[in-house]
């Protein structure tokens, strides 16, 4: 007997056969993203990392709430203060309040960080999918134009888009989103090539699955795996990238608060006013961890195999 | 090929045709197979490794990976209908429904992700309307009907908690969800160990009398044949060779590679232990078939006929099938020498 899970196996009296009763109490229909939410929740980590996120999340959404100052007042004549108990975190070089920017700043930082990943995923997996499905001159076609976009140099490209488009975070949105798609289109590709050969997925369709069945049911939930865990760790270059384009200043438009641009704003500082660049940079850290650790969990999650 | 009983008949394969364009070259995997299945009727496939078992069967259900594979030529009549000509979606009827198919390696054909209760229901309600508790039932119900205990409870384990055999199983379980007409078995008890294989090959015929329907089975294993079986085609690189009931196969043989198929297994019922006669060579490529026929490189009984063209399928007795120019000689030969025997 391979299932030695014994909170699985309850007795059902001394008879093989259960009757019909208790199977219907048993038994409910559990779907793969039922059951991956609650592995989820087993894994601590993956717990704090979605705490994290939440945390950022209602920060963005309620910053005029919880800042204690408006982020672009100045609310010190002295410059350049450093923490205190009326200032947390500090003021800037323009006297502001910096725990205010940070509140404020976490909006941008989300925004650009969920969705301008989110487009680069969409698109992804999309043309992903597309082309490893179905291969063929889709793929051929597909897999060129993503070689025009891996030749393009990340930043370079931004510049690019974000000089046609003008500056402004929708702007933004567009350039870091569709500059990213092709990792992820060429990620899917893979592992959808190497799973659509798998025998479950021949038999799915000697059962009478349709194609979008096999793709959406029984080849998506095995390939989006490492998708998950690369679109974690691209939050982080997104919001990386958001601050160099707002430091080359065709980014976010001062007064603006947003973590990037306060990092090159302080970066000369850094010596006699440290907390001006380390808060922000506290920020971005906590925030690229929390969205790793939610990856790795939900990458977890969605493999029956690991259990606790 | 029908033999009598023409309203019997549930499939009918004729010059079945199906290429795969390589690289290399054209690969006839499938070159002209007809043949007839009865309804209840357990029809064995045999050959060795590479002479089109499994394509035969993949491509009545039209499941030949395209490219680099196509169907090019034949037709397969089901229900009245030429299942090479239905549309995609109507084939989806059929698939799963009233054919199904087990695979050879129960790990891998079970989606790893999805418990077997999802699995076995989903395979219910593609072609079923059920209530969600109504397709439960029927899970627990086909669990138990392929001999898994607390099947209630089985519904959410995993795939990976359960052993070959019960993979299998549920694998089987699927495959007679909608009690099919026709089950296809490509060698379902390749990847199991000796004592599993017995079981699933006794569940498979306990199913398939319970439920009165007709099976393929593809194998290369003749004593599973010559147990389950009723009739028997043998295949050689991508031709039938010889088709018959399993008896004519197995005592009356009369194709040269049959012959030696026969002459290459232990037999019990020998009273001398002879050494086994291998067949020498290999077969042809697929890809530059030898004109004429096949086999006849590797063959003692290879005459200058043998070049000018594939033997048809010839019905040199009643309902033995072969394909061999020297078959009706070598089975006077063999009454000769069954007589001075006796």
């Amino acid at each position: 007997m391979i299932m030695d899970d014994d909170k699985k196996v309850k007795k059902v009296g001394t008879a093989a056969i259960p009757d019909e009763l208790e199977i219907e109490g048993k038994y409910s229909r559990s779907s793969l993203y039922k059951d991956a939410w609650k592995r989820l929740k087993k894994n601590k980590l993956a717990m704090l990392g979605l705490g994290i996120v939440i945390f950022l999340v209602i920060l963005a959404i309620f910053a005029p709430l919880i800042a204690p100052y408006d982020p672009n007042a100045r609310v010190k004549e002295d410059s350049a203060l450093g923490p205190s108990s009326q200032y947390w975190f500090g003021t800037d070089l323009l006297g502001r309040d910096i725990l205010s920017r940070v509140v404020y700043g976490s909006r941008i930082s989300i925004e650009v960080g969920i969705v301008a990943v989110g487009i680069s995923v969409g698109l992804g997996l999309f043309f992903g999918a597309l082309s490893g499905y179905f291969g063929r001159w889709p793929d051929a076609v597909i897999m060129r134009v993503a070689d025009i976009f891996f030749a393009f140099p990340y930043i370079l490209g931004a510049i690019a888009i974000m000089t046609i488009l003008g500056s402004g975070i929708v702007n933004i949105f567009i350039a870091i989103g569709v500059l990213g798609w092709a990792y992820f289109a060429r990620i899917f590709r893979g592992s959808i090539l190497s799973i659509k050969n798998k025998e479950y997925i021949e038999a799915a369709r000697a059962l009478g699955a349709s194609n979008t069945r096999i793709i959406v049911k029984h080849i998506f939930p095995n390939a989006i795996a490492p998708i998950i865990v690369y679109a974690t760790m691209n939050v982080g270059t997104a919001i990386i990238v958001e601050a160099s384009l707002s430091f080359l200043g065709i980014g976010v438009q001062p007064p603006t608060p947003a973590w990037g641009k306060m990092l090159s704003e302080s970066l000369s500082f850094i010596d006699i006013a440290p907390w001006m660049m380390l808060f922000p940079g506290l920020a971005i850290v906590i925030t690229v961890l929390g969205f790793v650790l939610l990856g790795d969990g939900l990458r977890d999650a969605f493999d029956p195999k690991m259990k606790n | 090929m029908t033999g009598n009983g023409k309203n019997n008949t549930v499939l009918e394969v004729n010059d079945l045709r199906t290429y795969f364009y390589t690289d290399n070259g054209i690969v006839k995997a499938v070159d002209g197979v007809s043949f007839d299945l009865k309804k209840g009727e357990t029809l064995g496939i045999v050959g060795e490794t590479g002479s089109g078992k499994s394509v035969t069967a993949l491509s009545i259900l039209r499941l030949i990976p395209e490219p680099p594979g196509k169907v090019v030529g034949g037709e397969i009549i089901f229900n009245g209908s030429d299942l090479l000509k239905l549309r995609k979606r109507d084939l989806q009827k059929y698939r799963g429904n009233r054919i199904s198919m087990i695979f050879q390696d129960p790990m891998t054909s079970l989606n790893p992700v999805y418990t077997v209760g999802n699995q076995l229901i989903e395979s219910v309600v593609i072609h079923r309307k059920l209530k969600k508790e109504e397709a439960v039932k029927e899970a627990v119900r086909l669990l138990q009907m392929v001999g898994i205990t607390e099947a209630g409870n089985r519904l959410s384990s995993y795939p990976h908690e359960f052993s070959g055999g019960m993979r299998q199983r549920v694998m089987i379980a699927m495959a007679i969800a909608n009690s099919p007409d026709i089950l296809i078995a490509d060698e379902p008890t390749t990847a199991l160990d000796v004592t599993i294989q017995a079981q699933i090959l006794e569940l498979v015929d306990e199913i398939k009398k319970k439920t009165n329907s007709s099976i393929i089975l593809i194998t290369h294993d003749l004593g599973v044949v010559a147990k389950y079986a009723e009739r028997v085609m043998v295949m050689y690189a991508g031709k039938p060779v010889e088709f018959s009931t399993v008896d004519n196969i197995f005592y009356r043989p009369m194709h040269p590679y049959t012959l030696g198929l026969m002459n290459s297994i232990t037999r019990l019922d020998e009273e001398k232990r002879e050494k086994l006669k291998p067949i020498k060579g290999s077969p042809p490529s697929l890809i530059e078939l030898p004109a004429g026929c096949t086999f006849r490189n590797r063959c003692k009984f290879y005459s200058d006929e043998c070049r000018k063209g594939f033997p048809p399928m010839k019905e040199v007795e009643e309902g033995h099938f072969a394909a061999c120019y020297m078959a009706a000689d070598i089975l006077k030969n063999r009454a000769a020498k069954d007589n001075i025997d006796g």
